[in-house]
């Protein structure tokens, strides 16, 4: 349905990796999005800092691609229902777990970590299988 | 500021890859479909090049804008970690959307990004709750205080 695109796909790989890389270097934190989120809510006085300015980031990079480049190509085909269940879903399983794809599967994998390498499995695991029931078997 | 710079390039990263894009995960998610195999470059790009940073930041008494390392306290594999990460694939599954991504699309997004953002900030307040031993989230079936 979509594009194989692996240039640019590689091209965006490695500007996440050299976030990851800054950040811990530079503060010595992992770039897990999650767990950056999370953390805001009961984080020690002064922590918060570098959580925000992190976030502010994140969400106006893309208002500063769209602004140069145009709207890149989405498409959200999810119902309202489905979307609100897939992120209650992600919400609760984030936290549970305590990682998403930048936690565990960039950072956790960059770092050997046992746990990050098991998490990403999994949720990898889970995924396709969703999508398999969804499109293949209930055909939704 | 380190932490901007960082959510920047993440952010772009993001948008560049198309992993903002919840039809292209899902195409890449839908390996016995028509599969776009494209967003395991991301990840194969990614990695080698945060290995990088973690391997110059061993080489480091501490990190350039920090006092100390953090890196995460938890070692065990354990039921809490398997069945989040449980969780978290089926929601990604569902709409395409994991949380980089949902964040970074907010702008270009329009009501649906909005609105998976808001149901996952309900979710993570649903495991503080849950953490504190409140009876919330009952459906979940992690959601005991451990």
């Amino acid at each position: 349905m979509t594009q194989f695109t692996p240039y640019s796909a590689a091209a965006g790989g490695a500007l996440i990796g050299a976030s990851a890389a800054l950040l811990w270097v530079a503060l010595g934190r992992v770039a897990g999005i999650s767990g950056i989120l999370g953390g805001l809510a009961g984080a020690p006085a002064g922590e918060p800092g570098w959580r925000l300015a992190f976030l502010a980031g994140l969400v106006a990079a893309p208002l500063l691609y769209v602004a140069t480049f145009g709207a890149p190509e989405v498409l959200i085909a999810a119902d309202p229902v489905r979307l609100a269940v897939a992120g209650l879903l992600v919400g609760f399983g984030t936290r549970l777990g305590t990682g998403c794809t930048s936690g565990h599967g960039v950072c956790g994998i960059a770092r050997l970590s046992p746990r990050s390498i098991a998490a990403t499995g999994i949720f990898m695991a889970t995924a396709t299988a969703t999508v398999f029931l969804s499109r293949h078997v209930l055909g939704g | 500021m380190a932490a901007l710079a960082a959510g920047l390039l993440f952010g772009l990263g993001l948008v560049v890859s198309g992993m903002v894009n919840p039809a292209k995960v899902l195409g890449f998610l839908d390996v016995a479909g028509d599969w776009d195999p494209s967003l395991a470059f991301v990840m194969a790009a990614a990695i080698p090049v945060a290995t990088l940073g973690f391997r110059l930041g061993g080489r480091m008494q501490a990190p350039l804008c920090a006092t100390a390392f953090a890196p995460p306290a938890r070692r065990r594999i354990d039921a809490r970690l398997l069945g989040g990460a449980a969780l978290f694939g089926v929601g990604w599954g569902l709409a395409g959307f994991c949380p980089g991504p949902a964040l970074a699309s907010l702008s270009f997004g329009g009501w649906r990004a909005l609105a998976f953002v808001a149901a996952m900030l309900v979710g993570m307040g649903l495991f503080r709750l849950a953490e504190r031993g409140g009876t919330t989230g009952a459906e979940q079936p992690a959601a005991r205080p451990g």
